[in-house]
């Protein structure tokens, strides 16, 4: 018997027409074809989603956790991206 | 840094209420014990089709039929969502539907009853999936990301489940008197078992300490019983019927109702395979698992042709 196992694939919908698609969860298929079709009878039972995407799982590349501090390091002293760092008049309204 | 230091980050996370997420680092049994329970809660789901499966072909109506239908493939998906997110802790869905099909792995007790009449349909919807609800809403809030999203999916879906069940006793027991007997009769069946599904008592469930330290779960076993009782009670008013306990009973001092004492001896031996339909439902498992392998063999088979197809014409 063959027992190799179909390939994973991560599932992505995009809810409402202007949102952006976001991770639903996973499943198992042979091509991404069945991986749509599959995903729509997993995910979509209740009209979640008008758009799916699907890749399997193998090519995504993921930062990893424990580098995280360095990773985001960079970002870490800059406040002045921010709004709030600046200090305006409170006459000034709506900026 | 050692395996202490990490123990305690990842304690301190947990503690405040940071979700674990696949690739963080946690310890070996709090993996080992969530593979465990999402996989026996994933089989839980699968094996749970099978009572009801065998009342889609003699619903009493095209609307029963269809809800029976929606219902059960909604726990298919329940699996599926659970099974992935097991997965994410790096155990094979294989390896999982090998130790279901073994027998190795469990699943809830409840689904070894078998589906006598189509009151059972009702009885299952009410108390089955009011328990499980009980049961997965704090689970919506686990620690572990995967499991606590894959719950908040399961949980918006339960509630019609638990709904269309009430909706049935309520239809059997306004009906004629035989049909109100025969929901009275699947409650005397369905209760204790149902009460039963939230798992040992407390000081016989040594997992718990560790699952409740971790934040996998949020309640023990007896709390969350105690709240399943004190719902029923009050919605069995209801429906006119009657909960198969003489010892229930409010207790002013206590705020819960007091309830009789469980079958403890009835639990074990269907936890260790005794029930009266284990080996039914393990057999339908194995059979419908060999004999869908010449389609799953197949797709693949398929699959491969037709990318070497789209290879050859691109050349
Ligand atoms: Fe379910
Ligand atoms: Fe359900």
């Amino acid at each position: 018997m063959n027992n190799k196992e179909w390939p994973l694939w991560e599932v992505f919908i995009r809810s409402r027409q202007g949102l952006d698609h976001k991770h639903v969860g996973s499943l198992h298929a042979v091509d991404a074809e069945m991986a749509i079709e599959n995903a729509r009878d997993v995910y979509t039972r209740r009209m979640e989603g008008v758009s799916i995407w699907v890749v399997e799982s193998k090519s995504i590349h993921a930062s990893n956790p424990d580098d995280a501090s360095s990773l985001y390091d960079p970002a870490n002293d800059k406040a002045y991206r921010h709004p709030t760092f600046y200090e305006l008049p409170d006459e000034l309204r709506h900026m | 840094m050692g395996v202490h230091e990490l123990e305690n980050l990842f304690q301190q996370k947990v503690d405040h209420e940071i979700k674990i997420e696949p690739k963080d680092w946690m310890p070996e049994k709090y993996r080992k014990t969530l593979v465990r329970q999402i996989s026996q809660h994933a089989h839980s789901e699968i094996v749970g089709m099978l009572p009801e499966g065998n009342w889609i072909t003699r619903a009493p109506s095209l609307r029963r039929k269809a809800t029976l239908l929606a219902k059960v493939q909604d726990e298919a998906g329940h699996g599926l969502y659970l099974y992935s997110a097991a997965e994410t802790l790096g155990i094979s869905r294989d390896e999982m539907l090998n130790q279901l099909h073994t027998g190795t792995a469990k699943y809830s007790s409840i689904f070894n009853y078998p589906t006598l009449s189509w009151a059972d349909i009702g009885a299952i919807g009410w108390l089955v999936d009011g328990a499980a609800i009980m049961n997965q809403v704090p689970l919506c809030r686990s620690s572990y990301g995967p499991y606590a999203r894959a719950m908040v999916r399961i949980c918006k879906e339960e509630s019609f489940h638990q709904r269309q069940g009430f909706e049935i006793l309520l239809s059997l027991s306004k009906g004629t008197p035989a049909q109100h007997k025969m929901a009275q009769d699947s409650l005397n069946r369905w209760w204790w078992p149902s009460v039963m599904m939230f798992g040992p008592k407390d000081d016989e469930s040594p997992n718990s300490v560790d699952s409740m330290k971790w934040k996998i779960k949020r309640f023990t076993n007896d709390e969350l019983r105690q709240k399943f009782v004190d719902i029923c009670a009050e919605q069995v008013k209801i429906l006119g019927l009657q909960l198969p306990d003489n010892d229930l009973k409010w207790n002013d001092e206590r705020g819960h109702y007091d309830f009789g004492a469980i079958n403890w001896d009835e639990f074990w031996q269907v936890v260790k395979g005794n029930g009266p339909c284990n080996k039914q439902r393990l057999d339908a498992r194995n059979k419908a698992h060999n004999e869908g392998a010449w389609v799953r063999e197949a797709a693949i088979a398929h699959a491969e042709k037709k990318k070497q197809r789209t290879a050859k014409a691109a050349a």
